[in-house]
């Protein structure tokens, strides 16, 4: 089962200025999400790989559709998340079936390596409901200065019988970074972790 | 005047391709440009405001530019909107600003267009969302192209700042059949019909 998507909404912010400083280059983030029809919706479904195989096709489509939006190539993404929110007549179990089995790998593939967890949410919720897209390192889960998030909300989304995913992508890190620990420059990158 | 200072920037582009009806052969494209910048006025009563839309003119031909970009080229280009949120030590005048800067960047960056850009603005907190009306760029009165797009951001406009919205549509609402003038019918002189 492909996803019948009804919209993909693609958002981009670029931080120039924080708290006076100026931020040069500035730090960048994008969020790809993609309103799909929930094919269970309203009822309980014991199998739910098709929502499985649809989060390998999303997971591919979105991370590509975020590293164009930030327009790098796929190496020069440094951080990655995703997060799925429910209407009222699915389960929170659908976004599971999306975001955890298949998702990753063809994100990985789009932004090149991702040796590290790709953090994650997920809720229920109805149109017009924030969606907070954590982010992390994607080769190093330990790196300080890339933990953040992004938020996605779409006015009309979700409907009661449709799922919003959310892939999120950077190619940095936060604006003014100075809580120490792991920094990027010193990963190896191997583990995820470190 | 005082140098523009540009916090953010962000863009946001939609593709519709159906709404449980049946699909258009090209699915509907919405992109929206933001600029949260300072605003000069905020926490004065300010007489003299006009020269402030000269500074904001550059920022606004990049936003426009950008979308033209974004939404494939002019020849795309079928609706637009803009809009304008003020930060609580603004003033709505404030907002009134952008209408010169931010509407003749998108007529010069789609090339001549007639119809008057439809545009919102209001005096907001942090996190406010903007609906932003649209409306097709020759003529007002075409029905399938009124529409809108709620825009926002989680941290602005902060007190002293400004968040400046442009708006661009390459069609009509995905599943139009609501009648009045459609595109195909206008004139595209007087930027009514």
């Amino acid at each position: 089962m492909s996803a019948n998507i009804r919209k993909i909404a693609i958002f981009v912010e670029e931080t120039h200025r924080e708290a006076g400083q100026r931020i040069d280059p500035p730090t960048r983030k994008a969020v790809a999400a993609a309103v799909i029809e929930n094919p269970f919706a309203g009822a309980y479904v014991e199998d739910l790989s098709p929502l499985m195989d649809i989060g390998a096709e999303l997971g591919g489509l979105l991370g590509e559709k975020c590293v164009a939006a930030l327009g790098i190539t796929a190496g020069e993404a440094e951080s990655y998340g995703k997060a799925a929110m429910v209407g009222e007549n699915g389960e929170l179990e659908h976004a599971a079936a999306i975001l955890h089995p298949k998702l990753g790998a063809p994100l990985r593939k789009a932004v090149e390596k991702g040796a590290a967890l790709v953090s994650s949410s997920k809720k229920m919720g109805s149109p017009g409901q924030v969606l907070d897209v954590p982010l992390g390192h994607k080769d190093a889960a330990y790196v300080r200065s890339h933990f953040d998030g992004v938020e996605i909300r779409l006015n009309d989304a979700p409907r009661a019988g449709e799922i919003l995913v959310a892939v999120a992508v950077t190619d940095s890190g936060r604006p003014l970074p100075r809580v120490g620990g792991l920094q990027a420059g010193q990963i190896k990158g191997e583990d995820g972790l470190r | 005047m005082p140098e523009l200072i540009v916090r953010k920037t962000a863009t946001a582009c939609e593709e519709i391709f159906h709404e449980y009806g049946p699909a258009p052969d090209r699915p509907l494209r919405r992109a929206a440009a933001l600029a949260v910048v300072e605003n000069p006025f905020a926490g004065r009563y300010e007489p003299d405001i006009q020269p402030f839309m000269d500074d904001l003119r550059p920022l606004g031909l990049t936003m426009a530019r950008r979308l033209v970009d974004m939404l494939g080229g002019p020849g795309e280009i079928e609706g637009y909107g803009k809009g304008a949120l003020i930060g609580e030590a603004g003033e709505l005048e404030h907002g009134a600003l952008w209408h010169a800067p931010g509407g003749y960047a998108m007529r010069e960056a789609i090339g001549g267009t007639r119809a008057i850009v439809p545009s919102s603005k209001k005096v907001a907190g942090v996190g406010a969302r903007l609906d932003v009306p649209i409306a097709h760029v020759n003529a007002a009165y075409v029905r399938s192209h009124f529409d809108s797009m709620e825009l926002g951001l989680a941290d602005a406009p902060r007190r002293h700042e400004m968040l400046l919205a442009l708006v661009m549509t390459t069609g009509a609402r995905v599943h139009s059949r609501s009648g009045g003038l459609e595109a195909w019918e206008i004139k595209g002189e007087d930027g009514l019909r």
